[in-house]
C-alpha cells in the first residue's frame, strides 16, 4: 500500500478556510521558514480514501475476539464516544473561568467518588495520561510522603519479578532503587522472599492483584501488612482491576494509591496504543501530595503533565460508570472471571495452562513442553490464530512463565465466541503435531507476513525519504 | 441496569457447571472472606442508554461554549475540518490496541510512520517517536534524554508555559535531578543571565518558540550560547507556526517538542492532546517512547513495525529511557490527517491568518486610553497586555459569546486564531472600549 507521500499532487488542496480579512503580517526575515515542510497535497477524497485504506488493515475489538491478556480488550461503548463529543466537552477551554465549566467540573467530581468508592481511596487525581503515568503519579506520592518526614534512607522499591516492565522503569524515574523479588512457583508474592528485603531502606512495594498470571494472592493482607511494619508504602498497578470491581477493593487490601486504566476497565477505547487515562487514586495522608496545574489550579505543588488530564476520556469512564451503577459494576467482573475460568477450561486437555486452578480474570497457557514436542512456539501459535480473525493473546509475559500466552477475554464476549474460540486453538493444537512448517510460516491471509524485525532495528527507517 | 455482558442467565449456570462450580461466589474462593465487599457499591442504580445520554447532554449544557476563544495559553481554539473528525471515530483506529501484532496492524503502524515523517518534515528532524502524553510531558523526557552521568543539571526558560515549567521540576524532583529557571528580560529569555548559568553540569537548556507571551525567541543565539558549553539545545514549538517559522533543525536544537494540540484536536477541556518529539539521527536511540520503523516481511514486501524496542520498558525495565508504555496513537493519527487536509500551504494559511489577526486585535486594543502591550518585540499569535478592570472586561466579553484573553500577571494575555473574524474582534475592541470608558 502507498505512503500518503506517495499519493500527493503538487499543488492539490482541500479548501478549508476563508480568505484573510485583516492586513496579512510577515514574519521578520531572520525568523522565517527557509523551505516549506514538504506534507502532502491532497483533495478531500484523496485523505478520505487514504485513511479507509489504513483503517482496513487494523483488527479492532469491533472485528473480532480480541483476548490480549492484561489489556482488558472489553467492548467500548459508543453511547460513550457520543457523550465525549458534545460540544459543551469538546469546545471548553482548561483555563475558562470556573463558573463557565460547572458541568466539566461535575464530571470530574462525580467519577472521582465513583471510582474512590469501587477503590476503597478517599482522593484522586486525572491527570495522569496513561497507566505508566499514572504509576509514576503514585509512586511520587509515595516519595513525597517520605520526604515530607525527612525520611531519606528509604531508597529502594520492591518489585516482584512477574510485574509489567512499566514498575521498574517508574521506580527508576522516581530515583529509586529497584529490588526485584523472586515470584512464589504460583506467581504470588513469596513471603520469605518480601521479608528478607524489607527494612529501613524500603519506600514501597509495586503490587498487582490479581497478579500478572492471573491470581489472586491471598496472602494479600499479610503482604501489605510486613511492608507498613517496615515502614513502606503499598502502590496498587491497576492493570487487573476489571476482575475485582466491585467484588473487593484495593483499600481493603491495605493498599495506599493506586492507579486505574480507565482504558482497560472502564472501556474507554485504545485509539491504537492510546490516548488512555491513568487516575490515581489514595488514602486521606496522601491527599496533600497529589498533583495539581500551576496555571489552573495551585501553584507550588508537583503536577505531571499541562492542565487536568485526559478529560475527553474521563467524560467516556464516566458515561460507562453511570451504564452499569451499582449491580452493573461487580456483574461486569464476575462475567470476566466466569468467562476466563471457562475458556481455560474449555482449553484445558490441549494447550496446558501454567496454572491449573481456579484464575481470575486471565490466565497463561505455558507452551513449552509442545513446543518440545513439536517446534511450534508460542509465537507461531499466536500468528496463526490471526488467520482465523483472532487477535492474539498477550505473548512471552509474564517472563516467569516459558512460551507464554496470556489470555483475558472480558466480560463482553458471548459463551459462543468463546465455544469457538477453543475449537480454534483445539484445531492448532493438532495442526502442530502434523504440519508444524504450515504454523511456522503464519499468518498466510494478512496483507504482509512476519516482518523482519531485526532488519528494522538494525538499520533503522523512521521516515519516508522524498525522492 | 445497563449491561454488556451477552450471556444469559442460563449460559452463566452452563458455565459455571462446566467449571465445576455451583455458584459466582466461588470463582472468588481465593480471596479472603474478610476482604469481601458485603455490601452493595455506594453507586447510583445503573442506567438505561437514552438516560445516560440525557444525563451525559445535561452535564455538557452546564458549560458554557464560547462562539469565539481569544484565550490560548497552551490550548488553541484552530478550526477542525469535518473530515478530521470523521476519521478517528472510525472503529477499528478507534478501538485497537498498540499495534503489536504488525501483521493484522499494518494501517495503525502506517499512520504512525507518516506521522513522524510529518513531525520530522516540520521540525526539520530526522526522527520522530510515536508521541508522548503532551507537550509538558515531551519537554520533561527530552531533559531526561539529554542528561548523562556528569550533566545532570536542566536549564529552562521562565518564559516558557508554567504547567511545562513545573511538569519538568516534578520529573526532575523524580530522578533527584536540578532544574534551574533562566530569568527573562523583556519577555524574553535573558541571553546573559543563561550563558552565566551554563556550565559543565548542564545537560541542556529548554525554550519555548514563540514563547509563553507569544514573543519569538532568539532561538539561534540561544543555541549557540547551549552548544558552547556544551549542553544540548531543546526548542518546544507550536506546531502551527512551524509552518512558517525557522525549524529548530535550522536553530541548532538538538532536541525539538512540542504540544501537538492545535493540530485538529479539540481543546477539550485540556486533553487528550498530543506530545511531540523530534531529534536528530544521532540521539535516535535516546529517544523515548514507541518509534515505527520500516522493513521488509520473508517475502520482500514493505512493512512497518514498531522498531528500536531494546530503548523501551518492557525489554530493558528500570533501565529503560522512560517508562512510557501507552501514548496518544489517536491523536497522533489526527494529527497527521490534519496535515494532510491543510497541506503546506493549508497550514502556512493558518499560520498567517492567526499571526495577522492576533497583530489587527492588538494594535486596535493598544489604541484604548489605559491599554499597552507590555513586552515589544515580533510575536505570533498571543500578545500580553496591560490593562485595567480585566474581570470586567472576562465578564462583557461573555455576554457576547467571547472568551477573553486570558487574566494573567495583572494584565491580559490574548490569543487569536483563524477562527476570529474581522468583525467579531471589532466588537470585542468596542466591548473593551466601553468597559474602560
Amino acid at each position: 500500500m502507498n505512503l500518503i507521500f506517495e499519493k500527493s499532487v503538487k499543488g492539490r488542496k482541500c479548501d478549508i478556510l476563508p480568505k484573510l480579512d485583516v492586513e496579512p503580517v510577515a514574519l521578520p526575515e531572520n525568523l522565517q521558514r527557509e523551505t516549506a515542510p514538504r506534507l502532502p497535497e491532497m483533495s478531500e477524497t484523496d485523505v478520505s480514501r487514504h485513511y479507509t485504506e489504513l483503517n482496513k488493515q487494523v483488527h479492532g475489538v469491533n472485528c473480532g475476539f480480541y483476548p490480549l491478556g492484561s489489556c482488558t480488550m472489553k467492548y467500548n461503548p459508543r453511547i460513550d464516544e457520543e457523550a465525549a463529543a458534545l460540544e459543551g466537552f469538546t469546545n471548553i477551554h482548561p483555563l475558562a473561568p470556573k463558573s463557565t465549566v460547572r458541568g466539566a467540573l461535575e464530571v470530574l467530581e462525580t467519577l472521582q467518588a465513583d471510582l474512590c468508592e469501587i477503590t476503597g481511596m478517599d482522593g484522586m487525581t486525572f491527570e495522569p495520561a496513561a497507566g505508566a503515568h499514572g504509576e509514576f503519579t503514585g509512586v511520587l506520592l509515595i516519595k513525597q510522603y517520605h520526604d515530607s518526614h525527612n525520611d531519606t534512607k528509604r531508597t529502594k522499591i520492591i518489585v516482584p519479578d512477574s510485574a509489567h516492565g512499566t514498575n521498574p522503569a517508574t521506580a527508576a524515574m522516581c530515583g529509586y532503587q529497584v529490588v526485584n523479588i523472586p515470584s512464589a512457583p504460583d506467581g504470588c508474592v513469596d513471603l520469605d522472599a518480601l521479608r528478607s528485603v524489607l527494612g529501613e531502606d524500603t519506600a514501597g512495594l509495586m503490587l498487582t492483584n490479581p497478579n500478572t498470571v492471573g491470581i489472586f494472592d491471598e496472602n494479600i493482607l499479610e503482604i501489605t501488612k510486613l511492608v507498613h511494619e517496615a515502614g513502606g508504602l503499598c502502590y496498587y498497578d491497576g492493570a487487573n482491576t476489571n476482575a475485582i470491581m466491585g467484588v473487593v477493593r484495593p483499600g481493603d487490601m491495605g493498599f495506599d494509591c493506586i492507579h486505574l486504566n480507565l482504558h482497560k476497565t472502564f472501556a474507554t477505547p485504545h485509539g491504537g496504543g492510546g490516548p488512555g487515562a491513568g487516575a490515581v487514586g489514595c488514602k486521606e495522608f496522601l491527599k496533600p501530595f497529589l498533583p495539581h496545574s500551576a496555571l489552573m489550579d495551585r501553584p507550588g505543588r508537583v503536577q505531571v503533565r499541562a492542565f487536568m488530564g485526559n478529560f475527553l476520556v474521563c467524560v467516556r469512564a464516566l458515561a460507562y460508570v453511570m451504564t452499569l451503577g451499582r449491580e452493573g459494576i461487580p456483574e461486569a467482573a464476575t462475567n470476566a472471571v466466569l468467562n476466563a475460568n471457562y475458556l481455560m477450561q474449555k482449553i484445558k486437555g490441549t494447550f496446558t495452562p501454567a496454572f491449573d486452578r481456579i484464575c481470575m480474570h486471565e490466565f497463561v497457557l505455558d507452551l513449552s513442553g509442545y513446543e518440545k514436542e513439536t517446534g511450534v512456539s508460542a509465537l507461531d501459535v499466536a500468528k496463526s490464530l490471526i488467520d482465523y480473525g483472532m487477535h492474539p493473546p498477550t505473548m512471552y509475559f509474564p517472563l516467569i512463565v516459558h512460551e507464554a500466552l496470556m489470555l483475558e477475554p472480558t466480560e463482553t464476549e458471548s459463551k459462543e465466541t468463546l465455544d469457538w474460540a477453543a475449537d480454534v486453538f483445539r484445531k492448532l493444537y493438532e495442526l502442530g503435531k502434523t504440519d508444524p512448517e504450515f504454523m511456522h510460516n503464519a499468518p498466510h491471509n494478512t496483507p504482509i507476513g512476519r516482518p523482519d524485525e531485526v532488519k528494522a532495528a538494525r538499520n533503522p527507517i523512521v521516515r519516508y525519504t522524498f525522492a | 441496569m445497563g449491561s454488556y455482558v451477552p450471556s444469559t442467565e442460563e449460559q452463566r449456570r452452563e458455565m459455571l457447571e462446566a467449571i465445576g462450580l455451583s455458584s459466582t461466589r466461588e470463582l472468588y474462593r481465593d480471596v479472603p472472606e474478610s476482604m469481601i465487599l458485603n455490601r452493595p457499591l455506594d453507586l447510583p442504580e445503573g442506567k438505561s442508554e437514552l438516560e445516560v445520554r440525557a444525563a451525559m447532554e445535561a452535564l455538557a449544557a452546564k458549560n458554557t461554549v464560547f462562539k469565539t476563544v481569544l484565550r490560548g495559553a497552551g490550548a488553541y481554539d484552530h478550526y477542525i475540518p469535518s473530515i478530521v473528525k470523521y476519521i478517528p471515530a472510525k472503529e477499528e483506529f478507534l478501538t485497537a490496541y498498540t499495534p503489536y501484532q504488525a501483521e493484522i496492524s499494518q494501517g495503525v503502524l502506517q499512520s504512525i510512520f507518516e506521522y513522524q515523517t510529518m513531525i520530522a518534515e516540520l521540525t526539520g528532524m530526522d526522527a520522530s517517536n510515536a508521541s508522548v502524553y503532551d507537550g509538558a510531558t515531551a519537554a520533561a523526557e527530552a531533559a531526561a534524554m539529554c542528561r548523562d552521568r556528569k550533566r545532570r543539571v536542566t536549564l529552562i526558560s521562565a518564559t516558557t508555559h508554567p504547567d511545562v515549567i513545573n511538569t519538568v521540576r516534578t520529573y526532575c524532583y523524580g530522578t533527584n535531578d536540578t532544574l534551574q529557571v533562566v530569568p527573562m528580560k523583556d519577555g524574553k529569555t535573558d541571553l546573559d543571565a543563561l550563558k552565566a548559568m551554563l556550565n559543565d553540569g548542564v545537560a541542556s537548556f529548554y525554550v519555548q518558540q514563540p514563547n509563553f507571551y507569544g514573543l519569538f525567541e532568539d532561538a539561534e543565539a540561544l543555541g549557540e550560547a547551549v552548544h558552547a558549553a556544551g549542553a544540548m539545545f531543546v526548542m518546544g514549538c507550536n506546531p502551527i507556526a512551524l509552518a512558517i517559522m525557522k525549524t529548530p533543525r535550522d536553530c541548532g536544537a538538538d532536541v525539538a517538542v512540542g504540544e501537538g494540540q492545535p493540530l485538529g484536536l479539540p481543546i477539550g477541556f485540556g486533553g487528550p492532546y498530543l506530545g511531540f518529539m523530534a531529534t536528530t539521527m544521532k540521539h535516535i536511540r535516546k529517544l523515548p517512547g514507541r518509534i515505527v520503523g520500516e522493513t521488509t516481511d520473508h517475502d520482500g514486501r514493505r512493512a512497518y513495525v514498531l522498531s528500536l524496542q531494546a530503548r523501551e520498558q518492557h525489554i530493558r525495565r528500570e533501565k529503560a529511557s522512560s517508562n512510557i508504555c501507552s501514548n496518544e496513537a489517536l491523536c497522533a493519527l489526527t494529527a497527521g490527517l490534519y496535515m494532510a487536509t491543510m497541506g503546506p500551504d493549508g497550514m502556512a494559511e493558518v499560520a498567517n491568518q492567526c499571526m495577522a489577526k492576533a497583530h489587527y486585535l492588538q494594535k486596535a486594543l493598544c489604541q484604548i486610553d489605559g491599554v499597552t502591550l507590555r513586552y515589544d518585540g515580533a510575536f505570533f499569535h498571543e500578545f500580553l497586555l496591560d490593562m485595567p478592570k480585566c474581570k470586567e472586561i472576562e465578564q462583557a466579553l461573555a455576554k457576547k459569546g467571547v472568551l477573553s484573553g486570558l487574566p494573567y500577571e495583572d494584565g491580559m494575555l490574548w490569543c487569536v486564531t483563524e477562527k476570529a473574524s474581522k468583525e467579531t474582534l471589532d466588537e470585542v475592541v468596542a466591548a473593551v472600549k466601553e468597559v474602560l470608558a
